[in-house]
């Protein structure tokens, strides 16, 4: 069965009579994605209190504030261009302009599902934004904020798009048959390789590699991930674009992984410090989740859970070695995004199951081309997010400074980007004015 | 035997520490203090409130030397803590007038002399 053909049938796994049934909206297929796109909008946020947590405090709100950025600034560029750019018929490398200000975007359903093409659109556009929020992981703690905002637009187009069309959205990958479930291509791979690029640009935090840069609230952190891995049951249920088989395999399998990944990064803290830690279970939930995101709705749950076991290893190594090294990558995005996507996207290339999944085997089942076409997106995905993102940050450098200064980097960046502290005592703060418009400030005793 | 209390800036502290260890001071106390010095104050915004902070944080570094030991430990503070911007702080010099060492009951200046753990 040829790999072309197979990558469109688990798409419409409940049609009937394909011909007719390909034209309508099913009223169980719309519902779960609607619910799945709220689930998978509640991961950036959730990104945000991970990312947070694992900052100082005098940078809480600033962290939490890129994540918080990609909500305000990807669904804008992901409506007025990226959508298009992504889904649009194109060439093999980027999509049309047929799409642009979702011109033609209404309640038809969107080809090759039973959903309108409005929340298919919806469902798309919490990937583009959750995908730009990881890769400010890289560039915490020092990165101006009004910079992060234009690279977070550009990035927006210039990489995820791209590369959400060539696995999704019928580009060079999709024609040869590669499989992606839910975005290892464009989510994790994109995300993981730009940032570290990113972090190669943007240059580490003053005081790096000197001073000790603690987490400063591990319960954060937790509830993070935790509240990430929920929004995952809609990421990856819902890239099966229905209530079908694929969506089902890959809802079972977002939770079997991840618990894999955990037990074996438990084991790995236990033979390396004797201590089972917080902060590395927080990072086992986001590697087992990213790994099955490529996989999810392709391989048997009995597989998910070996992939989930095995793609701790090539992450822990990494986030035991990077630190050591001058690149400050700061939240270790490329561990946990980029080498667990790439894991992901290559096993899946040696366990997919056509019993399973209807649609293709991998090397272990048959087919080595399988294997051979993952391998490649393994490749091309990463270069080509490093690439890009390096040549985009260098262009926006030239323009404004990236890095804030080193004092205000010593004072915070809550306080010298936005004028706000995460844990205000309020002790000896001098009201100047109200929004009920009293000018006439309180005189407060001052030491 | 002096006291020896230093006020400094926050994003100073590490420098302060390894200013000290190079100075061979040991047996330091700090706390987070607020504290107002003069400085610019600084104005947040929180929804429609605007409010000018009057404190600033600072931390409190409380030293206990010998007498030969008060300038290098004053050297050492004005080292790691100097930005040259108004706020970098103050250094406090106080005449001490007992010190106990509460394991071994030793008392003055050998209590604030440190001993090497072996």
């Amino acid at each position: 069965m040829s790999a072309i053909a197979s990558t469109i049938a688990p798409l419409a796994p409940l049609a009937p009579a394909a011909a007719l049934a390909a034209r309508t909206v099913s009223a169980g297929d719309t519902a779960w994605m609607l619910a799945a796109t709220a689930l998978v909008l509640l991961m950036t946020p959730a990104l945000g209190l991970f990312y947070a947590g694992l900052v100082r405090a005098k940078n809480t709100l600033n962290t939490f504030m890129m994540s918080i950025a990609a909500l305000a600034v990807a669904s804008v560029t992901w409506a007025l261009v990226g959508y298009s750019l992504a889904f649009d018929k194109g060439d093999g490398f980027v999509g049309g302009l047929g799409h642009v200000l979702l011109r033609g975007v209404g309640f038809a359903p969107r080809a090759g599902t039973h959903i309108p093409q409005l929340v298919f659109f919806a469902f798309q556009a919490t990937f583009c934004i959750v995908t730009v929020a990881l890769v400010s992981g890289a560039v915490v703690e020092r990165m101006r904020f009004v910079p992060l905002l234009v690279f977070s637009a550009l990035w927006s187009l210039l990489v995820y798009a791209v590369l959400a069309h060539w696995t999704f959205g019928g580009g060079w990958l999709h024609e040869h048959g590669t499989l992606d479930f839910a975005g290892g291509v464009p989510v994790e791979m994109g995300s993981g390789f730009s940032a570290l690029a990113a972090a190669l640009v943007v240059g580490a935090r003053k005081d790096y590699g000197r001073q000790a840069l603690l987490p400063h609230n591990g319960v954060y952190v937790l509830l993070g991930a935790g509240l990430l891995w929920f929004g995952w049951f809609g990421f990856n249920g819902g890239s099966g674009f229905s209530v079908g088989r694929n969506s089902e395999l890959a809802f079972a399998n977002t939770l079997l992984a991840p618990s894999c990944t955990l037990l074996v990064w438990f084991l790995l803290d236990l033979l390396r410090e004797r201590r089972v830690t917080a902060i590395g279970a927080a990072t086992a939930i986001i590697v087992g989740c990213v790994g099955i995101t490529p996989a999810g709705g392709y391989v048997s749950p009995a597989w998910a859970m070996a992939l989930g076991a095995l793609a701790a290893l090539p992450s822990y190594a990494i986030i035991l070695w990077r630190p050591r090294t001058r690149v400050d990558e700061t939240l270790d995005v490329l561990a946990a995004h980029g080498a667990a996507g790439l894991f992901g996207i290559v096993f899946l290339g040696l366990v997919a199951q056509a019993s399973w999944n209807g649609t293709a085997n991998g090397l272990l089942y048959g087919s080595l081309h399988q294997l051979a076409w993952q391998a490649v997106a393994a490749l091309a995905a990463p270069a080509y997010a490093f690439a890009a993102t390096f040549l985009l940050l260098r262009a926006i450098a030239r323009f404004a400074p990236l890095r804030a200064s080193e004092h205000e980097q010593a004072l915070g960046m809550d306080v010298a980007q936005h004028g706000e502290e995460a844990y205000a005592s309020g002790e000896g703060a001098i009201l100047l004015s109200t929004e009920s418009g009293h000018e006439a400030p309180v005189a407060v005793a001052q030491p | 035997m002096k006291l020896v209390t230093a006020i400094v800036r926050p994003e100073k502290v590490n420098d302060v520490l390894e200013a000290l260890y190079r100075a061979e001071v040991r047996g330091i106390s700090m706390s987070r203090v607020q504290g107002h010095g003069g400085e610019l104050d600084r104005v947040e915004t929180y929804r429609g409130t605007t409010v000018k902070m009057g404190l600033s944080e600072k931390v409190r570094f409380e030293v206990a030397v010998s007498d030969d030991f008060v300038q290098r430990t004053i050297d050492a503070f004005c080292a790691g803590a100097r930005t040259g911007e108004v706020g970098d702080g103050k250094i406090f010099v106080s005449p001490l007038e007992q010190a106990i060492r509460i394991r071994s009951g030793e008392t003055d200046e050998g209590a604030v002399t440190p001993v090497s753990e072996s």
